[in-house]
Order: structure tokens, then sequence, then C-alpha cells
């Protein structure tokens, strides 16, 4: 073709790019106004709640006046139950399949399994919480059945991040340890472990965040409208964060009264899961600068 | 140095060497046990459903009366919810989550990189519960006013809520996708005179389709499990809808909003479960066949010779 | 570092466990959310007078509350309805005996937005309405608009007695919208000039506007005449006599005390039922 054929063909081909270019950005940016949006919304309309004695004080006059603090209570007592069960079930499992069995069908199948399992919906999950932990096992509505529903809920999220982690390890730490006559366990415990420990940590971290904000789970496993104390065992029920937000905003006696209060627990619960979602990125970008070897 | 005591020595390291990895491996195991009794709970308690009624009539009944008398139990209603609002979720979803991956992936200078994926993955990280806070109150009267309808509470309320939830998920698989495609690729395009855009349109995104549908269908996977949303935004009428601008009930709204109060063993408790069996059946389906294709039509080797 | 926090956490929930084994009574108290504020009103007030009382509570419906009763997790069931028969069979099955408790009286009050113009609805319109046979506001009176019927969901204890005595048992029609509690269907109609709801007499406040039902409006008086048509009791169900603390608590919504809360609620008093009928 001669040159002038040639130079509106580019032009146009240029002219795609950009407009492609402009639809590329604009999407990226419809992504970040959506949740600047959101924190903005929230954050403006909550923070006039957010007092001392919100964080600290139980509800008071059905709900419309006082704080949310056996909210926070029952959420901390949730989550930390949640990891307990799914930090060394997930960290077992990663290292059985990073270490001992990285193929073949046995691995396959765990991994499909646990694939499987982070698809599950997470109202399954709470079906299946109130029938096995609650009803079958009698655990009742308590703080154990809501706290073992949410640890199956991240396990798959531990099982990632530790895998990851593990197999990060560069190989020639483990070589350096069996030339030594360490035996294989001993190698894992004492040298791969620690050195994927911060690794793991980030995840154990980012599924304390997800445990945080998961309603379905513990709405027939765990979570009553209004306690009237803290829980003394672990068979009681609990206040939770996400589950009060819930109440408030659709079931309680006062939706409109409340509304300040709903916003102020929403911006709590927001605060909470992506200042740990926040921890957890800074941490793996500093650990991932910080590693030399 | 004494023979017989090493040789005890070594089998003793080497049985608790077995010890130990078989100890792991039922940990393991155990992961897969929990997701085989998930299964075997809900086939258990749904199962029974099915002396009262049969498979067709449940799936596709038209009517959901669960507490009446005689109860009905056709969650046909509650499906197309389901399916209604994730595809208008992924209408939404699919070209913004895979534009911003585009853009993360192959135009992004590495400082506004940083940014998008932190804030992709605080998306990612916000509650359910949080998004449909902010659908019910926010959304729906907004939706409610501008478009003076019966309702903000519907199809196109949960589907924007639900596109937020998804974006990540599909946006953060398409970007492994695209980082995946070797460079060789790339090269021999702008080689040929391709544009930049030309080179992505018609090379990276065609080279990454496999994990760019295996990112869409996990998206939809996501968007059709997810609950709380669905339960404050969508609207609760269980009947199937006319418009987008219609009230649904999704099959994981039915689920979460009924679940209290059907006594153990009840035949509404029976047609929950059973509901569970279905909602179960399609996301395992969804991410088999991401699962499938991102193993089938991973591309091995590099382009070069 | 790691052991020190794993012996933190242990300690923790052992702590947690033990103290489980030294609890003061607990009573748990879930269902209908017509009788939710009530029981609110009276637990706060009772823990301000027994401190030591571990009591939670939970909305959900009349249908949750008694399922809780009847699964025994549950000692007081709140219902803003009578138990059903089939109930009372599968509770004597699980060996409970549930034991029926009138703690006030209520009005069921179709309320719609302030700015509909339409004031009352014999019971048969309403009926036709929330089946949908009547569509249009203008076929009873008002505007040309369409209805929109807010019902609620299943397991709501007002909605059992709204199908009951008024529609008869028939179906609602699918195109209903399901609120969770009577509070979201305030707050639903206040928002939405096309619909219809019916609540609890004490949810009744400025921003709806109640209908009279064939022209009898809804007061203390006129739910305990049963003039209104929709009145009915408000009940705890509990599993055969109470018994220790769930007692005292029940003792308490009963005494003039609490029948006070209960009228501070905006529900009819038990007390004035009495005296009505001498």
């Amino acid at each position: 073709m001669n040159g002038k054929t040639f130079e509106l063909s580019m032009r146009s081909r240029y002219f795609k790019q950009r407009l492609f270019f402009g639809a590329v950005r604009l999407s990226a940016l419809v992504i970040t106004l959506a949740l600047l949006g959101i924190l903005a919304y929230i954050l403006a309309n909550g923070f006039r709640a957010i007092t001392w004695e919100f964080l600290t004080q139980p509800p008071t006059d059905s709900m419309t006046k006082g704080g949310i603090m056996p909210a926070i209570v029952g959420t901390l007592y949730l989550t930390v139950g949640a990891i307990l069960v799914a930090l060394p079930l997930g960290v077992a499992s990663a290292i059985f399949l990073t270490e001992y069995a990285k193929q073949g069908a046995l691995s396959r199948i765990i991994r499909i399994g646990v694939n499987c399992l982070a698809g599950v919906p997470s109202v399954v999950f709470g079906l299946f919480g109130l029938g096995f932990f609650v009803v079958f096992l009698k655990f009742g509505s308590s703080i154990l059945a809501g706290a073992l529903t949410l640890g199956i809920l991240i396990l798959p999220t531990i099982i990632g991040a530790a895998e990851e982690a593990i197999k990060a390890v560069p190989q020639t730490f483990r070589e350096a340890s069996l030339a030594l006559g360490v035996s294989k366990w001993n190698t894992i415990f004492r040298i791969v472990l620690p050195s994927a420990l911060p690794g793991i940590l980030t995840g154990a971290i980012l599924g304390v965040g997800r445990a945080a904000g998961e309603t379905a789970p513990i709405m027939f496993t765990a979570a009553a409208f209004f306690t009237a104390a803290l829980p003394k065992s672990i068979f009681d029920e609990v206040m939770a964060l996400p589950y009060h937000i819930y109440v408030l905003a659709t079931a309680g006696t006062h939706i409109e009264e409340t509304r300040p209060l709903q916003y102020g627990t929403v911006l709590v619960l927001i605060a909470l899961v992506l200042g740990i979602d926040l921890i957890a990125i800074v941490m793996r970008s500093m650990f991932r600068r910080n590693k030399r070897w | 140095m004494n023979t017989v005591k090493n040789r005890k020595n070594i089998l003793t390291k080497r049985m608790k060497e077995i010890a130990i990895r078989n100890l792991f491996g039922l940990f393991a195991f155990l992961s897969v046990m929990l997701l085989g009794l998930i299964l075997v709970f809900l086939f258990r308690e749904g199962l029974p459903l099915f002396k009262q009624i049969s498979v067709t009539d449940f799936l596709f009944g038209t009517a959901w009366y669960p507490t009446y008398a005689p109860p009905e139990y056709g969650i046909w209603p509650l499906i197309v919810g389901s399916l209604a609002v994730t595809f208008f979720a992924c209408l939404i979803a699919v070209p913004l989550g895979l534009l911003s991956a585009v853009y993360i992936a192959e135009i992004a200078p590495a400082r506004i990189k940083e940014i998008l994926k932190s804030v992709i993955e605080l998306l990612a990280g916000l509650p359910s519960v949080v998004l449909g806070f902010f659908g019910m109150v926010i959304v729906g009267p907004w939706l409610q006013e501008t478009f003076d309808l019966p309702t903000g509470l519907n199809i196109v309320n949960a589907a924007v809520m639900l596109a937020i939830m998804a974006v990540p998920t599909i946006s953060s698989i398409s970007e492994d996708a695209l980082y995946a495609v070797p460079r060789e690729f790339k090269e021999a395009s702008y080689a040929l005179g391709a544009t930049r855009y030309e080179t992505i349109i018609r090379v990276i995104i065609p080279a990454a389709l496999s994990g760019i549908s295996t990112a869409v269908i996990l998206g939809m996977a996501r968007a059709i499990g997810e609950t709380m949303v669905v339960l404050m935004v969508a609207g609760g009428a269980a009947a199937i809808p006319e418009s987008i601008f219609d009230a649904v009930r999704p099959m994981t709204a039915s689920i979460a909003a009924e679940m209290g109060e059907a006594p153990f063993r009840s035949g509404h408790y029976h047609a929950l479960f059973a509901t569970g069996i279905v909602l179960f059946v399609i996301t395992l389906a969804f991410n088999l066949i991401a699962d499938y294709i991102s193993n089938r039509f991973r591309e091995t080797g590099s382009g070069t010779l | 570092m790691r052991k020190l926090f794993q012996q933190l956490i242990l300690s923790g929930f052992c702590l947690a466990i033990g103290a489980g084994a030294a609890f003061a009574e607990n009573i748990v108290i879930k269902g209908s959310t017509t009788v939710l504020p009530v029981a609110q009103a009276a637990l706060e007030a009772y823990m301000k007078a027994n401190p030591g009382a571990n009591i939670s509570l939970s909305g959900g419906g009349s249908g949750e509350g008694i399922k809780a009763l009847i699964d025994g997790s549950t000692d007081i069931a709140n219902s803003s309805r009578e138990i059903k028969s089939a109930e009372v069979e599968l509770a004597k099955s699980k060996g409970v005996e549930p034991k029926e408790i009138a703690v006030a009286i209520d009005a069921i009050v179709p309320i719609v937005n302030p700015k509909n113009r339409v004031k009352d609805l014999t019971v048969d319109q309403i009926s036709q309405i929330y089946q949908g046979k009547i569509t249009n506001w203008k076929e009873v009176g008002g505007d040309d608009l369409q209805i929109v019927v807010i019902s609620r969901d299943s397991s709501s204890g007002t909605f059992e007695a709204w199908a009951e005595m008024v529609l008869n048992k028939a179906k609602v029609t699918p195109k209903a919208q399901l609120q969770a509690s009577n509070g979201a269907i305030v707050q639903a109609i206040s928002k939405n000039r096309y619909a219809i709801g019916y609540i609890g007499f004490g949810y009744i406040n400025k921003t709806v506007k109640p209908l009279t039902v064939n022209g009898v409006a809804a007061s203390a008086k006129t739910a305990l005449s049963k003039e209104f048509p929709v009145s009915r009791h408000l009940y705890m169900y509990t599993n055969g006599e109470p018994k220790g603390e769930t007692a005292k608590f029940i003792k308490f919504v009963l005494s003039s005390e609490g029948q006070k809360l209960v009228a501070k609620e905006g529900f009819v008093p038990l007390a004035a039922d009495k005296k009505g009928k001498k």
C-alpha cells in the first residue's frame, strides 16, 4: 500500500488503541471509585457513632443507645476459635501436600477436595454447622459450634497460603539439613517451618479477616440478637459484629433510630477487616522484599 | 560403635518418620473428609424430601409455599432468581474484571499497578453483610427514587452488589492467566508490526483464554453462592421475575431466611437441605469445570523453537 | 515466640471452659420479632434487678422460636401466634411439653405510606390485595398506582396470624416482597408509596399510616374487645412448667412492672384484659 493509505490505517489502529486503553483505564477507575465510595459513605455516616462508649459498652434501651462491646468480644472469640481449628489442621495438610506426597493420586484427590471446599457457599456451611455441630453433636448454638463452622470455612485459605509459603522455602535449605544428617521431620520442623512462618502468618491473618466478616455460617450456629452478659463458657451464644449489622438493619425493633449505630457497627467491622487485610498485605510485601536468599 | 544399637536406632527413626508422615497424611485427608462429610450430611438430610415429592416437581415446580398445608416445594423460581442475579452480575463484573486485569498486567505503570492490586484485594476483603447493608440502605432507595420503582430491592441492586464481590476474583485470576502468556508471543506480535492494543486483543487474550474462562466461571460460582447480599437486597419474592426491576429470591437467600424456623427433620427442613444440595451441586460443577479447563489447556512450554 | 503464643491461647480457652462449669443459670429466649421489644425491655429491666443472670435473646420469627423449643435449644419461645397442633405433636414426640403463657395482647394493623390517600379497607379487600387479585390502588379508592404487597417470611407468627384472620389461609401472591421483621416492614413502607404491609400494633410510628379495618381503628380498647378484627394474644412458650431462672423471668414479665413495659412498647397489657372481663 502507498504511504497515505498506510498512514490512515495506522491512525485508525491507534484510535482503536486509545479507545481500548481508555476503556481499560475507566474500568480501573470504576473499581477504585466503588471501593472509595463505599468506604467514604460508611465513614461519613458512621464516624459520629464511634465513641469510647460505643466500643466498650453493651447496647441499652432496645439498642438505640449504648455500644457494641459484646459484639466485638463475640467476634473476637469466634475468630480466635476458628483459627485455633484451622491453623493446625491447615498447616499439617499443607506440610503433607508439599513435603510428603508431592505427586500421585492421593495428593490430587486432596487438592481437588480442598479446591471444592473453597467453593462451597457460606450458607451451605451454615446448614452443615447447624445440622452437625449444633444438633447432631449437641453443642447447641454456641461459640464452639460457630468457631468450628468458621474454622472449616477458612481452612482452604490457610492451606493455600501455607502451601505457598512452604514451597517458597528454597530446596537448598532442605538439602543442606539432610546432608548434615537431620531427619526429615526435624528438617521440616526446625528449618522449613520457621522459614515459612511469615507466609503462614500472613495466610492466618487473611483467614482471620475472612472469618470475622462472615454472617451466614454463624447465623444459626452461634449468634444471638442480644446477650445480657458476656459469654461465660464456650457453650454460650454470643453477639457478633456482622450478625449485629444484619439484625439491626433488618430485624431490629427500632430500625430507623438505630441507623447511626448500624453505620457505626459497619465502620467498626470494616476497620477491623480491612485493617487486618492491610496488615497482611504489608507483611507480605515486606517479607518479599527482605527475602534475600 | 555398636552396630546392633545403630541398626535399632535407625529402625526406630524410620518408624517415627513413617508415623509422622501418616499422621500428616491423616490431617490432610481430614480436610477432604470434611468435604465428604458436608456432602453426606446434605444428602442425608435432604434426600428424605424426595419421598414426599419427585425430583422434577421439586426442581421445576413453580410454587414455593413450604409452610402451608399441604406444603408446596417447587424451587424453580428460586433457581431462576439465583441464575438471574448471577447472570446480570457477571454482565457487569466480567468486563470490569477482565479490563482491569489487562490494565494491571499490560498497561499500568508499576506504582499504579501496586495500588490497584491493593484496591482489588481490599475490595475482596469487604464482608458481604457490609455490601448488603450498603445495597439496602443506599442503592435501594436511590434506585427507587431515580426510576420511580415500586421497590429498590431487586435484581439490579443485587447484580451490582454481587458484581462488586465477583470483580476481585475475576480480576486476579485473569491477571495470573495474562502473566502466564510467554513473552515470545508478545515479542513476535510486536515484531510483526502490531500495536499494543492489537497484541493484547489478538494474541495475549486468546492465549490466556483458558485462564480467563476459569476466572469467569469462578466469579460466577462466587456470585451464585453469595448469601448475605442477596438476602438483604434481592427483595425476597419467590416468583419468576418479569423485569430486571422485579424482586427475586435466590436459593441462598431462601435457605438463610428459612433455616431457623424449620423444625428438625420436618418436610420444610428436608426441603431446605435439598435446596442446599442443588446449590452445592451447581457450585461444585462450576468449580470442577474451572479446574478441568485450567488443567487441560494449560500452556506448556514457551513459544520459542 | 510461637510457644508463648500457643500457651496464652490455650490458657485462655481453659479458663473459658473451666468457667463454664461454674456459670450462673442461663436463659435462652428465641422467637417472634413482635414480642422481641417486650422481651428486650423486660430483659434489660430484669438484668438491672438481677445482675447475675445470663440471658440471651434472639429474634427470627415465632416459627423459629417454637422450633427451637422443640429441638431443645431454647428455654423460652416467644410467639405471636398459637402453637400449631402439628407442632404440639412433634414436640410431644420429642418429649417436650409446650406450656402456653400469654404475656400481652396485640393487634395486627395494615399500614400504608403516609402519601397514600386510602384510609380504610375491608377485610375482604385486604385479603384480595394479598392474594394478588386487586392490583391497583384505584380499585380501592386510591390513586392509579400499582400495589406493592409486602408480607413476612413464613417463620413469622404475625404472618401466620394474618394469614388466618384476614386471608383465611389463602395463599399470598408469590410477588409479595418478604421482609424479615415488623421493623423491616415499617422501614419498607415508610419509603414506598406504592406499598401495603402489616405490623404489630406496637410498631406503629409517625413514618407510616395505619389503616382502619372495616371502619374500626386499632387501639388498646378495640383490640381487647375484639372489635378490631385482627387482634391476638402474644405468648411465651416453655417446656413444661417454667422452672428456676426461667420462671423468675416470666413472673417478672407478668408482674405489673413487666406489664408496664408491655404498654410502654405499645402493646396491650394483660391486666387490662382482666379488668375488661370483669
